[in-house]
């Protein structure tokens, strides 16, 4: 592999071209947050927590670092005031569906108390779609027992019928899930 | 048909089309655009069929079902050549008419032509109507020309010579090369330079590289792409494979939206037409080049418009976009390297190869060249297809092309750019229209679509609508788009609704930016600018509604309907035509609206005579207390 480097918050950091610049950071020690980021799955760029501002040909841009690919001397900041107001309204996006989890404590650390947003009513439990759990079942799985359905605002993480019977026994996509969404469905499928 | 072996068997084809084609022999062209055949062109030609039989004429003139010609608004249209005598709104019951006076005997129907709003004047040329006289139709001037199912008649005005030109004169990249030279950029909205794109899916490596049409055009009122589709597809079929050759690929794609069934027969016909030829599919006209072309229909989704979007629906997958900081130009269709281009910038190109690069920069301003098809509707009196050189100002396409806003209202604003444009205001009238010049002002090229508004439209409803269509179109992968679009149309609700103070009014303006600066496609990105312009032009009408006025009167929960007692003259036709019985009054009495049992229908408002006009709109003001109490009338002054 080849060698690159590059500059992540004033730190000259090396990695390897194919990772992301998210990757390169975290292996760095620096944490970007995110919330539908895993090691072992592709990369899907939904939650947009972990955007950063890269500096390229003297251009600033905003990307999602999760997958944005390395380059030899691409200059990244992780924090400035743009990058935490868009954490800070994405959290409150997130607090609007669920009051708690990991965005919870994310949100506090921006500032953040309270959502301005109106809390949504949630028929059954919550879910921000990070995708997680569709992921890790096409992926590692590869069961495909869990998809979306849906689009837009009416988009649902649901279980596939005649495939999900699967579920009950498997369940290793609760490890990560959040929301505990799929918790729930899983649990519903009796 | 036998295939064409080499460019002298095409242009001796050509001369053969040619030769057979009497110029001066009268054609008559309908209209069969999807706008004309909606007001009855398809039974207009039937008509015009059986007429000539009647009239002893049949064989001796030709009936062409044409494409769009782009006047909709005055559809069916009728266009008699060679003489170019254009009837508007032509029904079957002229048709009679039209032959025994202009064909037989040379005389014109002069209820059928133009009339100039402002003169009075008739007009029977096409090229004299100002609708027409002030556009510079270089890629949809041939839509009235040719007959879309006919390969000849794109033959006989020149057809597949840009291709033969590329295939044995030019090297890719040097086709490449012309179209830089050009600036030909993207039509679909994007602006990026076509040549660019081209060259880095050349340059990329992996095989086999494909190449991709855009034809998934889904802004609401625009149909320019449709109506190119519909009316010129082997236009559109050329500029693609001569993309094929240059990038050097030999599968090319058209995707067109399921809703445009038209698009998709006349496209296969030429797709069937150009391959029985030798124009298409193996050692294209002896060059030993190699493309085919597949149509793939799309499912209704707005968002697969987006070019990662566009390439997932192809693969069988849903139509969701991807972070595409690895271009599509790399890794695209298959992870291969692919190039997407919409179906305007495909039109160009055939034009750009025929005429050359440095004819075609001649036409546009310093950053944009050429000509755009806009898609002008909304309170324009000339709603219809307008192709103009970029550089013309919005006056001269809505004035005097679009003739202006109907029944003497004022302008208001405009929108460029499909439903995620700006709104712009007055004062942007005399600007240049081009990608640069646009995005400088808060808006956006877009597809080209332009919708226009006048007084009667409130500011912050239109951003409302535009919000709940992109919401709804929204896929809904990425958390700003999908639940930043939710909770901006939640606040622009309350706002509408009264019920809003200035801090949501900042709240939306914050969240707007981060759906435009977050989100992970196009479609997120520029989903805040309807929100955004009219924040930054219309900020007052924000501003009245949290006051509780809707300066326009729409907005229901902030209007009261009220009857002038002054004015009332007690026909009764309010009380009578009203659905929920609101209004109380004898006739030649007062009439007095019950505010807690109306709904604001707007039903009094339309039925109330016109020299009355007696029930009138209040908003952000009280309305007058009156009892129903047998006031007679006060007669109106005449």
């Amino acid at each position: 592999m080849k060698k690159v480097t590059l500059q992540i918050d004033e730190k000259k950091i090396d990695a390897e071209e194919g990772q992301t610049v998210f990757q390169a950071a975290k292996k760095a020690g620096i944490i970007i947050p995110n919330l539908c980021y895993h090691d072992n799955l592709e990369p899907f760029g939904a939650c947009r927590l972990c955007m950063v501002e890269i500096e390229k040909h003297n251009r600033k841009r905003l990307v999602a670092s999760c997958c944005y690919p390395v380059e030899e001397g691409l200059v990244v900041v992780t924090r400035n005031e743009k990058i935490d107001k868009i954490r800070r309204v994405l959290s409150e996006l997130l607090l609007a569906i669920s009051p708690s989890g990991t965005h919870a404590v994310l949100a506090k650390e921006y500032g953040v108390t309270e959502s301005r947003f109106e809390l949504e009513q949630n028929p059954d439990s919550p879910c921000n779609l990070c995708g997680l759990c569709v992921r890790y079942c096409k992926e590692i799985k590869k069961s495909n027992a869990v998809a979306f359905n849906g689009r837009g605002v009416n988009k649902k993480v649901a279980l596939v019928p005649g495939v999900s019977d699967q579920c009950l026994s498997c369940r290793q996509c609760f490890t990560v899930c959040d929301a505990g969404k799929i918790v729930y469905l899983v649990d519903n499928l009796l | 048909m036998t295939k064409l072996k080499s460019t002298s068997e095409l242009e001796k084809l050509r001369k053969k089309i040619i030769s057979e084609k009497d110029p001066k022999k009268r054609c008559i062209a309908v209209c069969s655009g999807t706008g004309c055949l909606a007001s009855g062109s398809k039974h207009l030609s039937e008509v015009f069929q059986e007429e000539l039989k009647k009239y002893k004429l049949s064989g001796k003139m030709e009936i062409r079902k044409t494409g769009c010609h782009g006047f909709c608004e005055k559809g069916p249209i009728v266009l008699i050549y060679p003489d170019e005598i254009c009837y508007l709104k032509v029904k079957a019951t002229d048709v009679s008419d039209i032959i025994s006076q202009t064909i037989k005997e040379g005389k014109i129907v002069d209820r059928l032509l133009y009339t100039d709003p402002n003169t009075g004047k008739k007009i029977a040329k096409e090229y004299e109507i100002p609708f027409y006289k002030n556009q510079n139709r270089l890629i949809f001037g041939n839509n009235s020309k040719i007959d879309p199912t006919s390969i000849e008649d794109y033959l006989a005005l020149g057809g597949y010579t840009a291709l033969a030109k590329t295939l044995f004169k030019f090297k890719p990249e040097q086709v490449i090369e012309e179209v830089k030279k050009a600036e030909l950029r993207g039509r679909g909205g994007g602006g990026f330079p076509a040549g660019k794109k081209w060259e880095s899916t050349r340059k990329a490596s992996g095989e086999p590289k494909y190449i991709i049409v855009n034809c998934d055009e889904g802004d609401p009122g625009a149909f320019m792409d449709r109506s190119l589709m519909e009316g010129n597809p082997h236009l559109v079929l050329e500029g693609l494979i001569i993309g094929g050759y240059a990038i050097g690929s030999h599968e090319g794609f058209i995707y067109v939206r399921q809703e445009y069934p038209l698009a998709v027969e006349n496209t296969e016909l030429a797709i069937k037409k150009a391959e029985e030829l030798g124009l298409l599919g193996k050692n294209i006209l002896g060059s030993g080049f190699d493309f085919t072309i597949s149509i793939h229909r799309g499912a209704g989704a707005f968002v697969s418009g987006e070019s990662s979007a566009l390439m997932s629906a192809i693969e069988g997958k849903v139509g969701e976009p991807r972070s595409k900081y690895v271009h599509t130009s790399a890794k695209g269709l298959w992870d291969k390297p692919s190039n997407l281009n919409n179906v305007e910038t495909f039109a160009n190109v055939p034009i750009i190869i025929n005429k050359g690069a440095e004819w075609f920069r001649k036409i546009g301003t310093e950053g944009s060249k050429g000509t755009k098809i806009f898609s002008l509707v909304g309170k324009v009196n000339n709603t219809g297809l307008v192709e103009v050189p970029m550089g013309t100002t919005l006056r001269q396409i809505i004035y005097d092309i679009g003739g202006g806003i109907p029944k003497e209202k004022k302008f208001k604003a405009v929108q460029t750019g499909g439903p995620s444009g700006g709104c712009l205001p007055e004062k942007f009238l005399d600007f240049p229209v081009d990608f640069d010049e646009l995005y400088k002002a808060g808006s956006m090229m877009g597809s080209g679509g332009m919708i226009v508004m006048d007084e009667d439209t409130c500011m912050v409803d239109l951003a409302k609508y535009f919000t709940n269509f992109l919401a709804d179109e929204s896929c809904g992968k990425c958390v700003p788009c999908r639940e930043g679009l939710r909770h901006m149309l939640k606040i622009l609700e309350d706002i509408t609704a009264g019920k809003a103070t200035k801090e949501h009014v900042a709240h939306l303006e914050e969240l707007s930016e981060v759906v435009r600066d977050a989100s992970l496609c196009a479609l997120g990105q520029s989903a805040p600018n309807p929100v955004l312009s009219t924040l930054r032009y219309f900020r007052d009408e924000y501003d009245a509604h949290i006051r509780g006025e809707c300066p326009a009167k729409v907005c229901k929960n902030l209007i009261a309907y009220y009857i002038d007692p002054e004015r009332c003259q007690g026909c009764g036709l309010c009380r009578k035509n009203c659905p929920t019985n609101a209004i109380r009054g004898e006739t030649k009495t007062v009439h007095v609206i019950n505010q807690e049992k109306c709904i604001k229908c707007n039903t009094c408002f339309d039925v109330c005579p016109k020299n009355f006009r007696a029930v009138s709109k209040l908003s952000g003001k009280p309305v007058p207390t009156l009892v129903n109490d047998g006031t007679p009338i006060k007669p109106l002054k005449r």
